[in-house]
């Protein structure tokens, strides 16, 4: 005998989102924190340099360049990845609303989250 | 003074600051980066490029950890919210597409409007909006009518005007897009004057969009290299930190005083930003 799964209701959904936002802030302020470390330990004694934009280095401005980053264990490319991390969270949030909303059968919204969803992507992927 | 700090010096002390500045944005409910940009522009002589990249993630990090939990307490309205991030989200792709390419004095001269217009709404307050609520069809078609919980039950409430304030976020996405801030005064603009959603669900449902705006123009800010993990670390660390405090204070904590001067603070730092980039300094 199956005991009745819990259904897809508003509240169980505001639930879960409330806790996957609470588990990828966290997560991300950790790895962020993890890499400040490495990133002072080396480098705390150097100068500041903020004055002039120059834009970040490659290795820090794509998802590829980053894991390299982090790869090599730099404290720059651990920071960012925390970052990214943390604009993963929102569109985490997003993708599964898609999700809730298509058990709750509500077509409307799985639409209106889709349109939302392809708009984070196609900023973050560019393309 | 501040030219011959070092990195582990220079990067305490803007932790402090932006602690310091989330924890009265979360107070006054204007955010945290409508200050850290200014101080760190003004103050720091940050680039201001490099200081709305760092606001921008602060700003994801401090909605989203709010968020978590607004939405448990049922405030919050995830159909009003995902509808209008329609807009919100086109609205910061648009705006931080433009940000990549006009000027940087433009951007401060356009921010000193904003940090002027957010200190006349602070110093204003609100009006709470009252008188009967009619259904509208539109509203309705979209299941945006819903109910919030007071001491007395829960009470029902009424959308309307869905196109104006879907219009309204579209200005409000892409002024976020353009200064690396949460635009959450616009936001609740929107939702409490114009669509007449009781302020406590405005004000939840802002928030829970704000990560969501700012999201969508955290990507293009990356890929043109606007977000430095150096500078962007002890903002993101200090604002969230900040405001998580603010939180805790602020049940129950009389805030009248605190919004006049952190209004005129904000008036203070938005006619600097108009001068220095009319005059070029920025």
């Amino acid at each position: 005998m199956n005991r009745p799964k819990p259904a897809w209701t508003d509240e169980r959904v505001e639930a879960i989102v409330g806790h996957l936002l609470r588990v990828g802030v966290l997560t991300a302020a950790g790895v962020v924190l993890f890499g400040a470390a490495v990133y002072l330990v080396r480098h705390g004694g150097g100068s500041p340099d903020y004055g002039v934009f120059r834009g970040e280095p490659e290795e820090l401005r794509s998802l590829s360049g980053i894991i390299g980053s982090v790869l090599s264990f730099r404290g720059r490319g651990l920071i960012q990845l925390g970052l990214v991390l943390l604009i993963a969270t929102p569109v985490a949030r997003v993708a599964f609303c898609v999700f809730a909303f298509a058990r709750e059968r509500d077509w409307l919204y799985v639409v209106v989250t889709l349109i939302v969803l392809s708009a984070l992507l196609f900023s973050l992927t560019g393309s | 003074m501040l030219h011959s700090l070092n990195i582990a010096e220079f990067t305490g002390l803007v932790w402090v600051v932006s602690l310091v500045a989330g924890f009265l944005g979360s107070l006054t409910g204007l955010g945290g980066g409508v200050v850290i940009i200014p101080v760190l522009s003004l103050v720091f002589g940050v680039d201001i490029r490099y200081a709305i990249g760092a606001s921008l993630v602060s700003v994801i990090a401090t909605s989203s950890g709010a968020a978590a939990a607004y939405v448990r307490q049922g405030f919050t309205n995830i159909r009003i919210g995902m509808f209008l991030e329609i807009a919100t989200t086109i609205g910061a792709l648009a705006g931080a597409s433009v940000a990549a390419i006009m000027p940087a004095t433009a951007i401060a001269v356009i921010f000193g409007l904003v940090l002027i217009h957010s200190a006349y709404l602070s110093s204003r307050g609100r009006q709470e909006q009252t008188g009967e609520q009619v259904p509208d069809a539109l509203a309705t078609r979209l299941k945006m009518n819903g109910t919030y919980p007071t001491p007395r039950g829960p009470q029902q409430y009424h959308v309307r005007r869905v196109p104006a304030g879907f219009v309204l976020m579209l200005v409000a996405g892409a002024l976020s897009g353009l200064l690396g801030i949460g635009s959450g005064a616009v936001k609740v603009l929107a939702m409490d004057q114009v669509m007449r959603i009781p302020f406590k669900v405005s004000t939840t449902t802002s928030n829970f969009m704000i990560g969501v705006t700012a999201a969508a123009s955290a990507g293009v800010y990356l890929r043109c290299g606007y977000i430095d993990p150096g500078l962007a670390m002890p903002v993101m660390l200090g604002v969230l930190a900040g405001s998580l405090i603010g939180a805790r204070v602020l049940v129950g904590a009389r805030t009248r005083v605190l919004r006049v001067v952190f209004g005129l603070v904000i008036l203070l730092l938005g006619i600097e930003m108009i001068y220095n980039g009319l005059t070029g300094r920025i």
